[in-house]
């Protein structure tokens, strides 16, 4: 992939760097260097890696570097840990489930949460409703849903975040509960980011979307606990290679956990049932 | 001596990874916390190569965050950090050249110690008249 790099001159071009053997640059170079020194114009061609973003014309010399070492995310982790308190302090287990749109998120969640009834009680966070069918097939598991305004914001039909979880947390009765999940918004890259104050993060993978795509999205596969692997029922008439699948998942995440299920038949559902259930009872032990 | 190499492809469907509009609003408002009421001439970021961060919509999405704002004209330059992951097998440490977190000795007893970077490093401030 080219870079761009812009000049005062208010040129641009890119750079092809990749696969360029005569264009070896230290890597180490730029993660030490001087930080004190006057920006210059030809900043881009000193370090290498360095990629500008942004209109260079107008650009002056002579600024001030200021140090300032803030993570960028630091205000989503700060309200992700105070849902987690308040999640902790009802005794609920928290479910981040996140998959690509169409995997089959919304069936698996009204088959487990119906099997939950009555010992477990499950409320919904819910960021991914696409048409109020949806809304529907939740209703009948009689589960609380608050419901996430995901079109506010810049940026905000990708993905939940901490504050959005936060906000609609009022909605659920949490002392009556014993599970929330928080049925993410259906992406398979920006949900990764955001950590939303849950226990683990539960992937819905279903086998018609190719078996490569662990290694199309390995953030987001690796930062799954659990992937279930659903619409194991058209297996035989796919041209799916599940071991192969389990191959490239296990290069981006070795430890994962997994179960197999088609939630359309049931098979294989209790015993994600079971893994809740058993979760669930230990959050409310303490 | 560390070599270049070609850039971890995080995804194939950049149209996407918009959540750089989040992080880019995230990366202003730090900003100009930051600059008290100074004008902002750059930012410098650290980004892993394991933050799905896509410099051309990150550069468009700045573009759009800061237009009519006291950051209008600021520029983002980003420090790319590669993936390295380290093995308690072998002690070995690897630079990741594909989405692959296991050790080239054959162990998955491996942690990443470099790439999931995401931080604001310094601003360059104009100096004031």
């Amino acid at each position: 992939m080219g870079r761009f790099h812009y000049h005062p001159d208010g040129t641009a071009h890119t750079h092809d760097h990749d696969g360029d053997g005569d264009h070896d640059h230290d890597h180490d170079h730029h993660h030490d260097h001087d930080h004190d020194h006057d920006h210059d114009h030809d900043h881009d061609h000193h370090h290498g890696e360095d990629v500008s973003v942004g209109d260079h014309s107008g650009y002056e010399t002579g600024g001030l570097r200021v140090d300032v070492l803030h993570k960028i995310l630091d205000e989503n982790d700060r309200k992700a840990e105070a849902n987690r308190r308040d999640f902790r302090a009802a005794g609920v287990h928290v479910v981040n489930l996140m998959s690509s749109p169409g995997a089959g998120k919304t069936t698996l969640l009204r088959e487990v949460l119906t099997r939950l009834r009555p010992t477990v009680r499950a409320g919904i966070v819910e960021g991914d409703i696409e048409t109020s069918i949806d809304a529907d097939r939740l209703a009948a598991t009689g589960a609380p849903v608050a419901l996430v305004n995901t079109a506010n914001g810049f940026g905000g039909e990708c993905h939940l975040d901490a504050a959005m979880v936060r906000s609609v947390l009022p909605d659920l009765p949490l002392a009556d509960l014993d599970l929330v999940v928080i049925e993410n918004v259906g992406n398979l890259v920006c949900p990764a980011e955001f950590d939303v104050g849950e226990d683990v993060r539960v992937m819905v993978f279903s086998i018609t979307e190719g078996e490569e795509k662990p290694l199309k999205y390995p953030v987001m596969f690796r930062s799954a606990d659990m992937v279930v692997v659903n619409k194991l029922d058209l297996l035989p008439h796919l041209d799916f290679d599940l071991d192969r699948f389990y191959a490239n998942l296990r290069d981006v995440n070795p430890h994962v956990r997994v179960f197999e299920v088609s939630a359309r038949t049931g098979d294989g559902i209790d015993d994600v049932v079971e893994w809740l259930r058993v979760a669930c009872a230990e959050r409310s032990a303490g | 001596m560390a070599r270049r190499r070609t850039r971890l492809r995080i995804t194939e469907d950049d149209e996407l990874a918009m959540h750089e509009l989040s992080i880019c609003g995230s990366i202003a408002r730090l900003a100009q916390e930051h600059a008290d009421g100074r004008r902002v001439i750059a930012v410098h970021l650290d980004v892993g190569h394991l933050r799905q961060v896509v410099p051309d919509t990150l550069r468009s999405s700045w573009e759009f965050v800061v237009d009519d704002t006291a950051l209008a004209g600021s520029e983002l330059i980003v420090n790319y950090i590669p993936a390295v992951i380290h093995c308690h097998g072998c002690d070995a440490s690897t630079t990741l050249t594909a989405p692959v977190f296991r050790c080239p000795c054959g162990s998955i007893d491996t942690h990443v110690t470099a790439g999931e970077e995401l931080s604001i490093r310094s601003l360059d401030l104009a100096r004031p008249d």
